[in-house]
């Protein structure tokens, strides 16, 4: 391998400062506050990329030019508009369920923010390095709608109230093939620590090695995250048009930022779970053949740096999902729910069929 | 077997249609610098911003090089003006050979309370006025939005005399 400070070089290097201050109990303290603060860092300033990417994407795709009078190329716009949200009052309605509708913006970033616990960030660098990662994932993940179904009822709105229960019914469809598409990554690894998935791929990635239903699952899982995250075009818990802003209707200044944000943490979220189990995490691109021109391509892949990679296929998926977004109109609540149990739901449990079929007989690379 | 034959066919469509929509906004995402629409505005206003002509900005009264307008002051703009937007202030002088006349003081426009319907225009016997296709007129003080049109020390545009027309 190559010789680069690695971040298992890091740790270890802040763990022995640490121990050499102060006892282990408070070390250990120490790191799970010194590990989460950090998290939540990284995700923050992912999350100001996005908003930021997201109304330039938006306006490329029509034909202007998006966010650009804050500074070069509008790259403050951001920033001045948390500012903004900051200093806005936080009102709340006099016929509200006051305790519900203060609690349920946090509840909503609290669900989100605990699925980011087993994922693995670069080699080594896991904060619940667990074996059972992406099972705690899936039950995290189906929780998400508990903050969005708090903020609609507590409101006492109508609109809020749609919303709300649209999005229920929402996460409760689109769970089952979302999680399909993840037992079939699963049954191809063969493990269900995030770790172990993204070594399993040290040879190739599984879209690349998972043959046709490692294709489909990845499709059918980007779909149904789409549609979990709450986005256009299955944004029908907000659905502007018809019901004012859905859930986050009677919400303002920083309670709604909470929200705001709690969208883009879940798809920065779903984006890492499907680079983890289908393009392989942090995982260089590698490719499954035995030639010597193939394994100079490896040697040189590994010189691109594994957190790059990371963010890379992050920011790649989020790009998907900002495609679809500014591509699609918006489904009518019936089409979202044909579009499952018709569609989606058939197709990928006939496809974790093949999938089981072709693990049983080795024909995956 | 027709019916799962169809359910197949359906989905690939679905997939093929989607494609479609998704490889129009990628090209508009790639060649943006070449299919961009936006006018920006306060950056072009010097090289590629256009007005049509006949755009009702603003009612000026031109002047020519020696500081001269054609406005008589017989107010027949001012009572053509459906909500009382144009003051015609004039004075009585005292020409060479001793007459009286009376010529132009003020002529103060009130932009506004003007809705731009170009009634005094098509009012004005002379063609003194006309309609200018101007349209940056915002201020911070709806008091700056008065204007006197006519220039400080301009006069009455003498017409051409009988004899001067002949020649």
């Amino acid at each position: 391998m190559i010789s680069m400070i690695e971040f298992t070089d890091i740790t270890a290097w802040i763990h022995s400062l640490l121990l050499s201050v102060m006892t282990p109990t408070w070390t250990y303290i120490v790191e799970l506050a010194l590990s989460g603060v950090t998290a939540l860092v990284v995700l923050l300033v992912c999350v100001i990329i996005m908003v930021y990417m997201e109304r330039k994407v938006a306006g490329f795709m029509q034909l202007r030019w998006g966010p650009n009078r804050v500074g070069p190329y509008g790259i403050f716009q951001v920033i001045a508009d948390v500012i903004k949200l900051l200093l806005k009052e936080s009102f709340s309605p006099n016929r509200a369920d006051k305790v519900m509708f203060n609690i349920a913006p946090a509840l909503a970033l609290c669900v989100s923010l605990m699925a980011l616990a087993p994922i693995s960030w670069a080699p080594g660098l896991t904060m619940w390095d667990t074996n059972i990662g992406i099972l705690f994932i899936t039950a995290i993940s189906s929780m998400g709608v508990i903050g969005i179904l708090m903020a609609g009822w507590s409101s006492n709105n109508k609109y809020s109230l749609i919303g709300a229960m649209r999005s229920g019914a929402q996460i409760v469809s689109y769970e089952l093939s979302a999680g399909l598409s993840i037992v079939t990554a699963v049954a191809l690894a063969g493990t269900l620590s995030t770790t172990g998935i993204i070594q399993s791929q040290a040879d190739g990635w599984w879209i690349l090695k998972g043959q046709i239903p490692a294709i489909i699952a990845f499709l059918i899982y980007v779909i149904a995250s789409t549609a979990e995250c709450n986005r256009a075009p299955f944004d029908l818990a907000e659905a502007e048009s018809e019901l004012t802003a859905g859930y986050h209707t009677e919400y303002a200044g920083m309670q709604f930022g909470i929200f705001y944000l709690n969208e883009y943490i879940n798809m920065a979220i779903v984006s890492i779970i499907a680079s983890t189990l289908f393009l392989g995490g942090w995982m260089p691109f590698h490719l499954p053949f035995d030639y010597p021109v193939v394994h100079t391509f490896n040697y040189i892949m590994d010189f691109i740096p594994t957190w790059m990679w990371f963010f890379g296929k992050m920011f790649l998926i989020i790009f998907f999902m900002m495609w679809f977004r500014w591509t699609f109109p918006r489904l009518r609540i019936d089409q979202l729910l044909k579009l499952e149990w018709k569609y989606l739901l058939p197709i990928s449990i006939v496809n974790l069929l093949f999938a089981a079929v072709i693990i049983v007989l080795h024909w995956h690379l | 077997m027709k019916s799962l034959f169809n359910y197949i066919k359906e989905v690939v469509y679905a997939f093929v249609s989607l494609a479609k929509g998704l490889l129009l906004t990628l090209r508009y995402f790639v060649t943006i610098r070449k299919v961009n629409i936006t006018e920006e505005y306060p950056n072009n206003r010097t090289t590629t911003i256009s007005v049509k002509e006949r755009f009702y900005g603003e009612v000026v009264l031109p002047h020519d090089e020696n500081n001269e307008h054609k406005c008589t002051a017989c107010t027949l703009c001012q009572i053509a003006c459906p909500n009382n937007s144009i003051q015609i202030i004039s004075k009585q002088i005292e020409t060479e050979d001793g007459k009286k006349k009376r010529v132009l003081d003020k002529w103060v426009y009130h932009l506004d309370s003007c809705t731009l319907c170009y009634q005094c225009i098509d009012a004005c016997p002379q063609d003194a006025i006309e309609m200018k296709n101007s349209f940056e007129l915002s201020v911070y003080d709806r008091t700056k939005l008065i204007y006197q049109l006519n220039r400080p020390g301009s006069k009455l545009k003498e017409k051409p005399t009988v004899k001067e027309q002949q020649s």
